[in-house]
C-alpha cells in the first residue's frame, strides 16, 4: 500500500522547506505519494456586506484557481519532476483543522509542515496554526525549521 | 408609476436648489426640506395609512399581520417546529465541508441581521413605546413571533428563484421569485408585479433605509454636541457612504462589518444590565406592557392605539413581509433553497422578540414615560399625539434618556452605536435599492452610478428634514414594498409548502444528515 504523507503549504519560502524534507522522506519510504495542500483562510462565521456574499462564489473560484496556479502547481509538478508521486488540494477553512481532515480523508501516515511564518502579537495571542496542529492532529506531525 | 417617479424626481431637484444656498440661512435649509418633503410625500403616505373604512384602523397593518398569521398556520407553525433545525443550520451542522469558503448560513443571516438591527430596535421602539405606550410591546412581540413564517416564505423563494450568472455572482429577491415563479405557475402580471415591487423597494431604501437612519443619526449627534443643522451631519455621511459604494473603499465597510456586531451585543448588554439592577421591576414592566396591551392606559387612540403602533413598528424593525431580507438572504450557495428559509425565520426573532422589547423594558423601567399618580395612566404630551416625557423626547433620543438615567455615559456609546448601525443599515439598503434598480434598469456601471448618487443626496434631505415626514414615508415606502410582496406571497406559498413537504420527509428518513457531530 502506498504511504502518504500530507504536506501543507502557506505561499511563503519556508513553505518549500516543508516540501523538500516530504520529498526526501518519501525517497526514503520508497512506495510515498505526497498530497500537498493549501489552506485559504475562511471562517463561515465571519461578517460580511450582502455585495460580497452576491460576489463569494466567484471570489472562492478565483482564490482556487490563483492558489492551485502560484503554488500547488508548480509544487507538485516540481515533486513529480524529482520522481515522487504527488497531487494537490485547494482548501477554505481553519489550517489547522483543514489539514488533520484532509490527513483523516487519505489516510496519511503524518503531517509535514513548515514552522509557521507568522510571529508577534497576533501569535503569542491565538497561537499558529502549526501549534494548533502540533496540539490535536491525530497523525504525527512534523515540523520543519 | 409615473406618479412615484415624478415625486422623486421634484424631490431631488428641490434638495439640489436647497443646498445651493447660502450656509448662513442653515435652518431655513432644513425648514425648507422639511416643508417640501412633507407635501411632496404627503399623498403616498396618506394611502398606504388609509384607516378601513369605518375604523381607524390601517389597513396596511392588517394586512401584515394577516399575513404573517396565514403563513404561520399554512406551514403548520413552522417557525416553531423547525427552530432548533434553523439553530442547527446556523451552526453548520448541516454544512459540507467540500462547500467552505461559499456564503454560509451564518454570514447570510449575519448580514440580512445588519440591514434589520439598528434604528428599528432603539428609534423605533421608542417611538412605539412613545405613542403606543409600554402595551405596544405586545403587540410587537407577537408581530415579531408571527413575522417568522412570512420571513421563511420570503427566503426560501428568494434562494430558489435568484438569478445566478455566468460569472459566479448571483442576483436575488422578490422580484426575480415573483417573475419566475409566476412564469412557472401559468400566472399572468408576474412581470408587472415584479417592476411595481422594485420602484418601492427603491423608495424603501431611500426612506426607511436610508433617510429615517439619517434623520436619527443626527438627532443622536446633535443631542450630544448640541444643536446644529442636520445638512451637515448628512453630508459627511453622503460622503462617506459615497466612498464605500460608489469609490468602494472596502476598508470602512469591513471595519462597520466587524463593529456592528460588538455594537450590537453591548448594546443587549447594556440593557441587560439595566434589567438586572432593576430586576424588582421587571414584573411590574410586564403587567405594564400587559395591561397596556388590552387597555393602552390612557394612550392616544387606547389598546387600538398600542396594537397599530406595536405591529406597524415590529415590521418596520424586522422587515417580515417586506421582501427585503430576501435580497440578502439570496446570496447563499445550498442544494436546498428552503434551509435558507429556516435560517432566516431567526431573523424576527432575535430582532424582535429580544432586541426590540430590551429597548421597550428599559424605556418602561426607566420612567420616562409621564404617568399620572392618581389614575396611573399616561398622561399625553400638550398635541395630544403621544405620552408626556420626562425631557419632552422621542425617538432615539427617548431611548437614550432612558438608558443614560441608568448608566450615565451611555448616551455617548448609544451615539456611536447609532451611527454605525445608521451606517451599516444604509449599505444594506443601498444594495437592495440597487439590485431593484439594476433590475428595472439594467445592470451597468451607468445605471449603478446613477442610483448610487441618488441615494447619497437622500442622506442629506432625510438628515436636515424634521422626524415626523421622514417616519412617514419611511414606514409607507416599506409597506408599500410588502403590499406587492404579501400579494405575490399568496400565489407562490403553495411552491413554499412543496419544498417543505419533501425537506421534512427527507429529514426525516435521515437523507438529510448532519456533517458536524
Amino acid at each position: 500500500m502506498t504511504t502518504k504523507l500530507v504536506v501543507g503549504l502557506d505561499g511563503h519560502g519556508s513553505g518549500e522547506r516543508a516540501v523538500a524534507y516530504a520529498e526526501r522522506l518519501a525517497k526514503l519510504i520508497g512506495d510515498c505519494e505526497l498530497v500537498i495542500v493549501y489552506v485559504v483562510e475562511w471562517s463561515p462565521y465571519s461578517f460580511q456586506t450582502a455585495e460580497e456574499n452576491a460576489q463569494r462564489h466567484k471570489r472562492r473560484e478565483e482564490e482556487i484557481s490563483t492558489a492551485t496556479q502560484r503554488v500547488i502547481d508548480p509544487a507538485v509538478s516540481k515533486v513529480q519532476a524529482s520522481g515522487v508521486k504527488a497531487t494537490g488540494k485547494v482548501r477554505h477553512g481553519d489550517v489547522a483543522s483543514i489539514l488533520m481532515a484532509v490527513a483523516e480523508e487519505e489516510k496519511a501516515e503524518q503531517i509535514v509542515v513548515s514552522r509557521s511564518s507568522e510571529g508577534g502579537f497576533a501569535k503569542r495571542i491565538f497561537g499558529s496554526a502549526t501549534s494548533n496542529l502540533v496540539m490535536h492532529a491525530s497523525v504525527p506531525v512534523t515540523v520543519v525549521n | 408609476m409615473t406618479f412615484f417617479n415624478k415625486m422623486m424626481l421634484s424631490a431631488i431637484a428641490m434638495t439640489g436648489v436647497s443646498t445651493v444656498a447660502s450656509a448662513q440661512e442653515a435652518m431655513t435649509i432644513d425648514q425648507k426640506v422639511n416643508e417640501t418633503f412633507a407635501a411632496v410625500t404627503g399623498p403616498f403616505v396618506s394611502l398606504i395609512f388609509a384607516p378601513i373604512p369605518g375604523t381607524s384602523f390601517p389597513w396596511i397593518v392588517m394586512w401584515l399581520v394577516i399575513a404573517a398569521s396565514i403563513f404561520t398556520i399554512y406551514f403548520g407553525f413552522v417557525q416553531f417546529r423547525f427552530f432548533g433545525h434553523a439553530i442547527g443550520l446556523v451552526k453548520g451542522d448541516y454544512s459540507d465541508p467540500n462547500d467552505a469558503g461559499e456564503v454560509s448560513h451564518f454570514q447570510a443571516l449575519a448580514t440580512a441581521l445588519s440591514g434589520t438591527v439598528g434604528l428599528g430596535n432603539i428609534a423605533g421602539v421608542a417611538v412605539a413605546v412613545g405613542i403606543g405606550g409600554p402595551g405596544a410591546t405586545f403587540w410587537m412581540i407577537l408581530a415579531g413571533l408571527l413575522g417568522m413564517a412570512s420571513k421563511f416564505t420570503e427566503c426560501t423563494l428568494g434562494v430558489k428563484y435568484r438569478n445566478e450568472y455566468e460569472d459566479g455572482t448571483v442576483s436575488g429577491g422578490p422580484m426575480y421569485y415573483i417573475s419566475k415563479g409566476f412564469k412557472e405557475l401559468g400566472l399572468p402580471g408576474g412581470k408587472f408585479l415584479a417592476i411595481m415591487f422594485s420602484i418601492f423597494c427603491i423608495l424603501g431604501a431611500l426612506g426607511g433605509g436610508n433617510m429615517f437612519q439619517a434623520n436619527q443619526a443626527h438627532a443622536q449627534i446633535s443631542g450630544i454636541v448640541g444643536d446644529y443643522p442636520g445638512w451637515i451631519t448628512g453630508i459627511i455621511f453622503a460622503a462617506v457612504v459615497f466612498a464605500v459604494i460608489v469609490g468602494g473603499i472596502k476598508s470602512i465597510a469591513n471595519v462597520t462589518e466587524k463593529v456592528v456586531p460588538f455594537m450590537g451585543i453591548l448594546y443587549v448588554g447594556a440593557a441587560l444590565i439595566i434589567l438586572l439592577v432593576n430586576y424588582d421591576k421587571i414584573g411590574w414592566a410586564f403587567g405594564q406592557i400587559f395591561a397596556g396591551a388590552f387597555t393602552g392606559l390612557g394612550v392616544a387612540g387606547g389598546f387600538v392605539g398600542a396594537l397599530i403602533q406595536g405591529f406597524k413598528r415590529a415590521a418596520f424593525s424586522n422587515e417580515a413581509g417586506v421582501g427585503s431580507a430576501a435580497i440578502a438572504h439570496s446570496a447563499v450557495r445550498t442544494k436546498e433553497p428552503i434551509t435558507e428559509g429556516f435560517v432566516s425565520l431567526l431573523e424576527p426573532l432575535i430582532d424582535t422578540v429580544v432586541i426590540c422589547t430590551m429597548t421597550a423594558l428599559v424605556i418602561t423601567i426607566s420612567q420616562q414615560l409621564i404617568v399620572d399618580p392618581a389614575t396611573g395612566l399616561y398622561v399625553l404630551n400638550e398635541a395630544g399625539s403621544s405620552i408626556a416625557t420626562v425631557n419632552d423626547v422621542s425617538g432615539v433620543a427617548l431611548t437614550s434618556a432612558a438608558f443614560g438615567s441608568a448608566i450615565g455615559w451611555f448616551p455617548y456609546v448609544l451615539a456611536i452605536a447609532v451611527v454605525l448601525f445608521a451606517f451599516s443599515t444604509m449599505i444594506s439598503w443601498s444594495y437592495y435599492g440597487l439590485k431593484s434598480w439594476t433590475y428595472l434598469f439594467g445592470e451597468g456601471k451607468n445605471s449603478e452610478l446613477t442610483f448610487k448618487i441618488i441615494f447619497c443626496i437622500f442622506i442629506v434631505i432625510g438628515a436636515a428634514a424634521s422626524l415626523g415626514p421622514v417616519i412617514d414615508f419611511s414606514d409607507a415606502a416599506i409597506f408599500a414594498m410588502a403590499v406587492v410582496n404579501i400579494f405575490c406571497l399568496y400565489f407562490l406559498m403553495g411552491l413554499v409548502k412543496k419544498e417543505l413537504h419533501s425537506y421534512a420527509s427527507r429529514l426525516q428518513a435521515g437523507e438529510i444528515r448532519k456533517f458536524k457531530h
